[in-house]
């Protein structure tokens, strides 16, 4: 895969002049414990070296050419973006994958305005990212000079905290300030806008001395023993309960809790979109996605739910539907990170508002065996009709489904992979479709649902984790709002198999016209270039796959293609995904996917 | 409800913003706020007035909470507390009529601040209703107020410091305000004005 390599190959301290920071030959990181004289440009990689850094998403530009300038000194690989937003989702999709801080770096101006979809798709989904921007010199600051753009400002409402940097002096503490802030307590993005002069100056760089405060956990975090005590009581005595698991369960690691109590109390376990991986699909106790395009069985066990055991999840308005309806028959524990959450959406009975981990860890000594098969054999009941997710079996048709792809992506790579999705119909059958065990291996912008997000981020998780089989699954529609990442593939030649979900449609919007707008397809049937030979244009192979019977041969030839490979999927146009909670109902109030042979609707047939 | 907000935030640029930007989001209107130096190097102190619904209160500490320059916040809600509003009031007065005002500062203990030929100031400190009699009483002629500037509502609990002031401080670390208990000096809760 030549992850490490570089065109433009970068050896520790190859330069010997005296300025640089990389000069000791012994050492090569000698000015991260000893103090050096440096420029703000050279302090800023060698903090992000401190931190760990060895990958970086960027764009240069006038306002951060003095940066890029120093790049070459430090053992960090810059990756070149076709557009800042890539840039970001990149950050982003590192981030996701490794669970570690991605760092994305652009101009002043426009590059900086690029990035803000980016750093709102991040914000959303609570992904610690640190994002860089040059800004004009200080001293013409907030006169419109040239590319200059209030970017702090701007992205003040999407970023967990910004700042900016006019003196070499303050930029080590605020870069280190800005990777604590992005990784603790609920994690978020973080700008940090440096101006040019602040980029030239020079500065005594202290890496230790530049370290921040000990970070401080929000002071309303609050866990104490009568509402644990009221909890296990709450647990004890359900007849039914639920857990709803988040992506909070990813976030602080707490897999292994959240497993031992649905397993020691016989608990059935919902999942939350950027929840999925965080309990195995596979465990009988899993009942899979909730909400607006959940399972039925799932959301009717909610609804008729006697507790529910929120963990690291927000009850976001997609997977409650009609707050009023809501589990109205539950009881509610929320166990969440974040204390402005509780009782936002959804008012609860106990609070523990603490690290979800830390909060199991006290809360499961007093949970001892209970005995749930009752209520699971209740929901394994209701099933029953439901439960129309034997795709494979079905006679092939001619015809090709988008969930086919997706069932069968998951069965050939046994589900060892990791899947970038972008947003549409395709990330619903993604979810409901590719069974994810293990954790971080689902990638996709849930909060902001943010198409052109899967390009980008799968190119992040690459760099994350060379060793790991990535997919791009992205619709026709938002696949060309980022394509111009092929590029970026190709220049840094990885490995990633993109898989098109081609529908002729802005499907998902499609769907709504269907369902609620009379079928007035406005604006949402989409032309689009050949993809395969748009790969192709870009020097990446590619087929274009039309029945059922061409599946396996086309995903086989992209595995074993030595580099990037795109699959072109020709699937059923109108095709829509179900079941669907309309928005303003209840949860139980679902369309369902029309009886006669679900899975082999054709737009003729409606 | 009136909810009343004190917060200790880093005195430096932007911190401001932050914080109003946060009532923008929540889409509440802001009835009054004031910022000045506090007790604490480097830290100011504001008291924030605002309207919402009774449930808000501990989202909008816990967001403010979430703000990295903001140190602590104390949602003064029902508790026992002293609130002071300064205002300034240019009035239109003669030497003819002068003596009226004079006597109408004496009655409200108002000071008189300025004086010129033709208007007068007067400073005054109290509650808000006190202020706003005043403003009343002056109105009663038509044209004599000339301008209006007030501070907004300060606010200090009484008694002791509390818990959040010495957490504040950074003394203690992860353990809720909101547990301890307050020390309120109940005799002294009714002087006011
Ligand atoms: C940047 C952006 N613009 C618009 C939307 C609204 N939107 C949501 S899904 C969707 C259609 C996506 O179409 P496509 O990428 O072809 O995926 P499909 O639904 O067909 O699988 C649109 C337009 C969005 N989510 N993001
Ligand atoms: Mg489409």
């Amino acid at each position: 895969m030549g992850h490490k390599e570089n065109a433009k190959t970068k050896a520790h301290g190859a330069n010997g002049s005296a300025a640089t920071p990389t000069t000791n030959e012994a050492d090569p990181n000698a000015h991260l414990t000893t103090p050096t004289r440096l420029t703000g440009s050279e302090i800023l990689w060698a903090t992000l070296v401190g931190e760990g850094v060895d990958t970086v998403f960027g764009y240069p530009g006038g306002a951060i050419l003095p940066a890029y300038d120093a790049l070459r000194k430090f053992p960090i690989r810059h990756v070149l973006v076709r557009h800042e937003q890539g840039a970001a989702h990149m950050a982003d999709g590192y981030a996701r994958a490794s669970g570690k801080v991605g760092v994305a770096i652009a101009t002043s101006g426009p590059g900086a305005t690029n990035l803000v979809t980016g750093i709102a798709t991040a914000m959303l989904d609570s992904i610690p990212i640190v994002c860089i921007t040059g800004n004009v010199s200080s001293k013409v600051l907030g006169t419109d000079a040239f590319q200059e753009v209030d970017i702090t400002g701007i992205t003040l409402p999407v970023t967990k905290h910004n700042f900016l940097v006019n003196k070499a002096d303050d930029l080590a503490h605020a870069l280190r300030q800005a990777f604590q802030i992005a990784r603790s307590g609920r994690p978020g993005p973080v700008l940090v806008d440096i101006t040019k002069d602040a980029q030239q100056a020079t500065a005594e760089f202290d890496f230790e001395a530049a370290k921040p405060r000990t970070y401080r956990p929000h002071p309303m975090l609050h866990v104490d023993d009568s509402g644990l005590e009221q909890a296990a009581e709450l647990i004890r005595n359900s007849k039914r309960p639920v857990i709803l698991a988040g992506h909070g369960v990813m976030e602080s690691r707490a897999m292994e809790q959240v497993r031992t109590l649905a397993e020691r109390a016989e608990i059935p376990v919902g999942l939350t979109l950027l929840g999925l991986g965080g309990f195995p699909a596979s465990h009988p106790l899993s009942l899979g996605m909730m909400g607006m395009h959940g399972e039925a069985w799932v959301n009717h066990a909610i609804q008729e739910a006697d507790l529910l055991i929120a963990c690291g999840m927000r009850f976001d308005d997609r997977v409650t539907g009609t707050l009023s309806t809501y589990a109205t028959k539950a009881k509610k524990i929320h166990i969440e990170v974040d204390p402005a959450e509780i009782n936002k959406n959804v008012k609860v009975d106990v609070a523990l508002v603490g690290d979800l981990r830390e909060v199991l860890e006290q809360l499961l000594p007093r949970i001892s065996g209970r005995d749930g098969s009752a209520w699971l054999k209740t929901i394994e009941a209701s099933k029953g009709a439901v439960a129309v997710r034997d795709i494979n079996n079905l006679p092939d048709s001619g015809h090709l489904y988008a969930a086919h792809v997706m069932h069968d992506l998951w069965r050939i790579t046994g589900g060892d992979a990791v899947i970038v999705t972008d947003v549409g119909q395709h990330q619903m059958w993604e979810a409901q479709y590719f069974h994810h065990d293990e954790p971080r291996t689902l990638i996709t912008s849930g909060g902001l649902g943010t198409m052109g997000f899967a390009l980008p981020a799968a190119i992040g998780a690459k760099f994350a984790c060379p060793e790991k089989e990535v997919w791009v699954v992205a619709g026709d529609g938002g696949f060309q709002m980022t394509a111009a990442e092929l590029a970026t593939i190709v220049q840094e030649k990885i490995k990633i198999n993109i898989a098109i979900i081609n529908n002729g449609y802005l499907g998902m919007v499609r769907q709504w016209q269907e369902f609620f707008y009379e079928r007035n397809y406005e604006s949402t049937p989409l032309v689009s270039p050949d993809f395969v030979k748009l790969a192709d244009a870009h020097g990446i192979p590619g087929r274009a796959v039309r029945k059922r019977s061409e599946l396996e041969a086309a995903v086989k030839a992209a595995r074993s293609a030595p580099g990037a490979y795109l699959l072109n999927f020709m699937v059923e146009k109108e095709d829509s995904v179900y079941p669907m909670i309309p928005a303003g109902s209840a949860l139980h109030e679902m369309i369902r996917r029309p009886e006669n042979d679900p899975l082999e609707e054709k737009a003729e047939d409606k | 409800m009136l909810h009343t907000f004190v917060a200790y935030v880093e005195d430096r640029p932007g911190v401001l913003t932050r914080v109003a930007s946060l009532f923008r989001r929540l889409n509440i209107n802001i009835n009054s706020l004031t910022v000045g130096r506090s007790e604490r190097p480097g830290l100011s102190r504001l008291t924030l007035v605002c309207e919402a619904s009774s449930e808000a209160g501990d989202r909008i500490r816990a967001s403010l909470f979430k703000l990295e320059n903001v140190v602590d916040v104390d949602d003064i809600a029902q508790a026992p507390s002293v609130t002071r509003e300064l205002a300034l009031i240019k009035v239109s007065a003669t030497p003819r009529n002068r003596a009226q005002i004079f006597d109408l500062a004496e009655v409200f203990r108002a000071r008189i601040v300025d004086l010129t030929s033709e208007s007068l100031m007067i400073e005054m400190t109290g509650v808000e209703s006190k202020i706003e009699g005043l403003i009343e009483v002056l109105r009663e002629d038509d044209g004599r107020i000339l301008e209006i500037c007030r501070s907004g509502k300060m606010t200090m609990r009484r008694g002791h410091h509390v818990s959040s002031v010495v957490k504040a401080m950074g003394v203690v670390e992860g353990e809720s305000a909101e547990t301890e208990e307050e020390q309120v000096d109940e005799a002294a809760a009714d002087e006011a004005v």
